[in-house]
């Protein structure tokens, strides 16, 4: 009989436990991501699901567990991330994972353009050809005319969606994104959702979205929910 | 939704032929389920007695019902009445899920693994809804908005409930 190969998960993590001081965040995560797929991770404040998505992209590493990040189309060539130096996370982090936070985090004393061009600039891109990239992709996200701007003369919408140029532009690998619409309207959450998941799908970027919003979960292709550091766990009922 | 009253508020814009009626309804609120033509007749003939419509008499031609339908002033009312009355929020408090979240507790079961595969479910639905609203026009994305922010807040009740589920437990135990 023949069987289907089974594609090995973009990312896989394995009984990750992370404790700050006395209080564990993590106890003993088991996940696995698919590539392309957009994973939503939820769970109520304080549950860990932030520190979770900083041990998955190499931010911090675990105390215990392992991480696996295994390229696209190169099964041969998986990175343990949980065991890298900080300067082996970083410059992985640099060139396959893009990043969109809840306030954008963009660089206020740069323009849109630029904030969008840094990606590109650190891993070697020459800046005209940077610069012809981020502009196109900002007129993708409907930011045409506006990359001259400051991140203070655009609105939240905006703003949030130069975020998402910044970390699209080099193409990554996986997108994590951490309640990237937390902080916007409903309707400028939709706008900027949908252009992100239609970025994404176009690029064929695996994603991790930290929400605690079921309405921006519903755009992901499944959710996790994460309580008291671990995955499925119900809500312990005392007898 | 209150069928007769919208076909009522339809008949309003412009006297209509039974045909039109449905018609009408299907493309503004039928994308789930269009009206059979029974009903809209059925419905038409027990406004005709009411006197909320009245027939405009037949005109020849082919098709089953070549009759126009007029609304009358007290059908005008009615509709204006209906407009201005506010719904009743959440009629029925005490939905299926809470009570069978009631019951689990109190026969011991797992109260926290129905409300999980209930999460689920209702994730599943706003995954479709949302899916829906983006390819659809104004009309569909208002109608899937409605049924997702009213799945928010059943999703909202499920977490709520089940961080108390322990407190809820002790609170029946000891009733």
């Amino acid at each position: 009989m023949k069987t289907t190969p089974t594609i090995p998960a973009l990312l896989s993590v394995r009984n990750v436990h992370k404790d700050f001081g006395p209080t564990p965040a993590l106890r003993g995560i088991d996940l696995d991501v698919h590539p392309g797929e957009v994973l939503a991770v939820m769970g109520p404040s304080g549950s860990g699901k932030s520190t979770l998505l900083h041990c998955m992209a190499g931010v911090m590493p675990p105390d215990h567990g392992t991480v696996t990040y295994t390229r696209p189309n190169a099964p041969e060539g998986s990175v343990e991330i949980s065991i890298l130096g900080e300067a082996a996370r970083s410059a992985l982090r640099l060139s396959e994972f893009g990043f969109v936070f809840q306030y954008g985090q963009l660089l206020p004393e740069l323009t849109a353009v630029d904030n969008v061009t840094i990606p590109l600039l650190l891993a070697g891109t020459k800046r005209r050809e940077a610069l012809r990239k981020a502009s196109g992709l900002l007129e993708r996200l409907g930011l045409a005319g506006q990359g001259e701007k400051l991140p203070g003369e655009l609105s939240g919408g905006q703003a949030q969606r130069v975020a998402i140029a910044r970390a699209m532009v080099a193409e990554p690998a996986v997108l994590f994104a951490d309640e990237p619409t937390g902080s916007l309207d409903s309707l400028a959450a939709e706008n900027v959702l949908t252009l992100l998941l239609e970025l994404v799908r176009e690029v064929g970027t695996t994603v991790v979205m930290i929400t605690h919003d079921p309405r921006t979960a519903a755009y992901a292709d499944r959710e996790v929910i994460v309580r008291d550091g671990m995955i499925g766990a119900g809500h312990r009922v005392a007898a | 939704m209150n069928n007769a009253l919208t076909l009522l508020g339809l008949l309003r814009r412009q006297p209509s032929y039974g045909y039109d009626l449905k018609h009408a309804y299907d493309r503004y609120f039928g994308s789930q389920k269009p009206l059979a033509f029974g009903q809209v007749y059925s419905t038409l003939a027990r406004m005709i007695r009411d006197e909320l419509i009245r027939a405009l008499g037949e005109e020849p031609g082919a098709g089953p019902d070549r009759k126009k339908y007029e609304i009358t002033p007290a059908g005008q009312d009615r509709v204006q009445q209906w407009l201005f009355t506010p719904d009743v929020p959440s009629q029925t408090l005490q939905s299926d899920l809470f009570a069978k979240t009631v019951v689990a507790l109190l026969v011991d079961d797992d109260a926290d693994r129905l409300l999980d595969l209930q999460r689920a479910e209702h994730m599943g639905r706003m995954r479709e809804l949302t899916r829906l609203k983006h390819e659809g026009d104004l009309l569909q994305v208002l109608m899937c908005d409605h049924g997702i922010f009213h799945i928010e807040a059943d999703l909202r009740w499920i977490e709520l409930t089940g961080a108390r589920l322990t407190q809820l437990k002790k609170e029946l135990l000891s009733a």
